[in-house]
């Protein structure tokens, strides 16, 4: 993949493995993507794939037990690998790219006013008093569809759906160019997940941010997709365009998870994957996914190379 | 009370006579109302949260129903009133033709063995210092199933009927040796252990990966048919519903808004507040990331004042004035088995 300067994301053979007890855990391991300028990317998988240790290796959120942390990330032409922690911090994070944590309706802090939350990240990296900063603050409330009254309650007062919205203020306060989403609505009703998925897509338009969403629920990832990225044990085996991939899949994975979806209508069966993926502890050679396969051959004990195939790239022997 | 246990043989008797009438109603719930009483300061009353508010609803042998609705509807509320384990305020249940309000301990005993359990969170819902061989026997002890090779042979057999095999690996293990799949499926045994007439299955594919979900309908369709079980599955995912039961009810604010087959409600929704669940409900489409979706205003009422009239005519978007906020709607049958509480059908 040649590294392109209309890209505003670029990460290139990134690794993360985590150290344990057991031994290495591959949790991301050598991960290449791009992100456009106002697109959102959709990162599929099933849990334990390792999509939101992705999300912490872009944003720098490691825990302490850290084997192998490498690779490339270049933000806006800039390679953010390269910099201390200090200037990722007052000069990446938050700044130019923001996350919205999984569970994030419950990530607030229960002892402050959820207005003061919001406000908090702009007084800290744009060095605004606080009159000015919940100035910003009704105003990214407004963005998100919450009453300006909410300012001053707690966190305890709002539903659900509310602290959601309160938790994409917070990362849209300090205007990023990129926003990384961990399961936005995994835990809401059907109706608030379609009223945030419209908030995200008017923010997208308005403010023409671009997006990461992390999640395994495949029908609702299509509301914002622009591109969707397979992830599966630690690597992307597919990414491409949302529009070539959701009719169809080419990579034996996304083409089983694809078919695993209930449908609201039409007669299509549904199917499962049988087995399990394997752990991240002791992966076999060759492709990973090889021995759930249902058209696996002899080449698949050999790393497959990552093919480009109709304008998406495919990590599989099929396509060579 | 010695009258009371004579009574209540006799009732047992009546009850496994009764059974298995096959296509006749195994549960009537008839206008059912769970309150829960608020206190303030620990006493002095302070109103009431009307989880459960006028429903009813016959389930017939062997068949499968869906409860959807969103989180604090009050479909939970009226599950564990199912299983017993609330109280109704008022409105009876009533299962194979006795009312359980009548059961006296023995009649209850006989009632929870006729009904299974599939909860939610599997790993929660399994002891985590008990193997599966204690989870599956623990059930048939308490029912009097003295012999331990009975025992033996029929863990054996469901477990069969589970896909859990080969048997004897997984009959020493512990909950968190097991899969998000293998745990749901030894809940599924569990329920299914001393062969019940009714499955309730609160939301039992929600926790799990989308690959598994499917895997673990198809199993709870497949024994509900091998079985002829009749199973009440509730969620708020419609998307599954199609795959696995013959009739849905919605469910808002404690009240069934709309009771019909699952095709017709899927195709031909009434009830705007279907219309919107189904609106909101998305299908994987990457038309979808162009368009934004109509989606009524606002979040569902609190069932400590609910609103007076139609409990949705604050956010619904085809209200009529004076009508939907004055009365409440009663239910209309628009065609044989397709009923919904709406007055813009009056």
């Amino acid at each position: 993949m040649a590294r392109s300067d209309s890209q505003l994301l670029h990460v290139e053979d990134l690794v993360l493995h985590f150290r344990t007890s057991k031994g290495a855990v591959q949790a991301v391991d050598k991960v290449n993507f791009d992100l456009g300028y106002n697109e959102a990317v959709v990162v599929l998988g099933e849990s334990g794939c390792g999509k939101t240790s992705l999300a912490k290796a872009i944003l720098r959120l490691l825990p302490r037990n850290i084997s192998a942390y490498s690779g490339k990330v270049f933000l806006d032409g800039v390679d953010v690998m390269t910099m201390s922690d200090e200037e990722f911090r007052h000069g990446v994070r938050w700044v130019k790219m923001s996350l919205v944590p999984q569970a994030a309706m419950n990530s607030l802090n229960p002892v402050l006013k959820v207005g003061d939350q919001v406000a908090e990240p702009v007084m800290i990296h744009h060095g605004v008093k606080k009159e000015e900063a919940l100035v910003l603050a009704k105003k990214m409330f407004d963005h998100v569809g919450v009453p300006e009254d909410f300012l001053g309650r707690y966190a305890f007062e709002l539903s659900g759906g509310m602290r959601q919205r309160v938790a994409i203020a917070m990362a849209l306060v300090t205007a990023p160019s990129l926003i990384v989403l961990d399961e936005p609505t995994s835990a809401l009703d059907v109706l608030t997940q379609a009223s945030i998925f419209n908030v995200l897509k008017r923010i997208k338009h308005n403010l023409e941010t671009s997006y990461i969403l992390i999640t395994h629920d495949i029908a609702t990832s299509s509301e914002l997709a622009d591109r969707v990225a397979v992830m599966y044990a630690g690597q992307i085996v597919e990414i491409g365009d949302a529009g070539r991939f959701f009719p169809s899949p080419l990579h034996p994975y996304s083409q089983k998870l694809m078919a695993s979806v209930p449908r609201l209508r039409g007669d299509r069966d549904l199917e499962f994957i049988t087995g399990q993926p394997p752990s991240l502890l002791d992966l076999p050679a060759g492709c990973r996914f090889a021995e759930r396969c249902p058209k696996r051959f002899d080449r698949c004990t050999q790393d497959p190379p990552v093919i480009e195939k109709e304008g998406r790239q495919v990590k599989c022997w099929l396509f060579a | 009370m010695p009258e009371k246990h004579a009574s209540d043989k006799q009732m047992v008797q009546t009850m496994k006579d009764s059974q298995d009438k096959a296509g006749g109603v195994l549960l009537g719930i008839q206008d059912l109302r769970v309150w829960f009483e608020l206190r303030r300061f620990g006493f002095g009353h302070a109103g009431y949260v009307h989880a459960v508010d006028g429903v009813d609803f016959d389930l017939h042998h062997g068949e499968a129903i869906a409860v959807v609705g969103e989180s604090g509807c009050g479909k939970s509320s009226l599950m564990k009133t199912i299983l017993g384990l609330n109280i109704p305020t008022k409105g009876k249940v009533i299962f194979n033709g006795s009312d359980l309000s009548e059961l006296g301990a023995k009649g209850w005993r006989w009632y929870r063995s006729q009904v299974g359990y599939v909860q939610q969170d599997p790993y929660g819902a399994l002891p985590p210092f008990m193997t599966v061989q204690r989870i599956l026997e623990e059930p048939l002890i308490v029912n009097g199933v003295r012999d331990s090779a009975e025992r033996n042979q029929r863990i054996r057999k469901v477990m069969e009927e589970v896909k859990m095999f080969p048997v004897d690996d997984f009959l020493q293990k512990y909950p968190h040796m097991l899969s998000g799949g293998q745990q749901q499926r030894t809940v599924i045994a569990r329920a299914m252990i001393l062969e019940p007439k009714l499955i309730v299955a609160d939301e039992p594919v929600s926790m799990l990966d989308a690959s598994v979900r499917v895997e673990i309908l198809k199993l709870l369709r497949g024994l509900q048919t091998t079985h002829h079980l009749a199973v009440i599955y509730i969620t708020h995912d419609l998307s599954t519903v199609r795959y696995f039961s013959e009739r849905i009810f919605v469910m808002y604010a404690g009240q069934l808004v709309e009771k019909a087959k699952v095709n017709d409600l899927l195709n031909n929704p009434k009830h705007p507040y279907t219309l919107a669940l189904l609106t909101g409900t998305s299908e994987p489409d990457a038309e979808n990331a162009k368009t934004f979706k109509e989606i009524p205003p606002g979040e569902p009422p609190s069932l400590v004042k609910p609103p007076p009239g139609c409990r949705f005519h604050p956010r619904c978007p085809r209200r009529i004035k004076d009508v939907c906020d004055v009365d409440m709607p009663i239910e209309i049958e628009i065609e044989p088995g397709h009923g919904v509480s709406c007055w813009l059908y009056k």
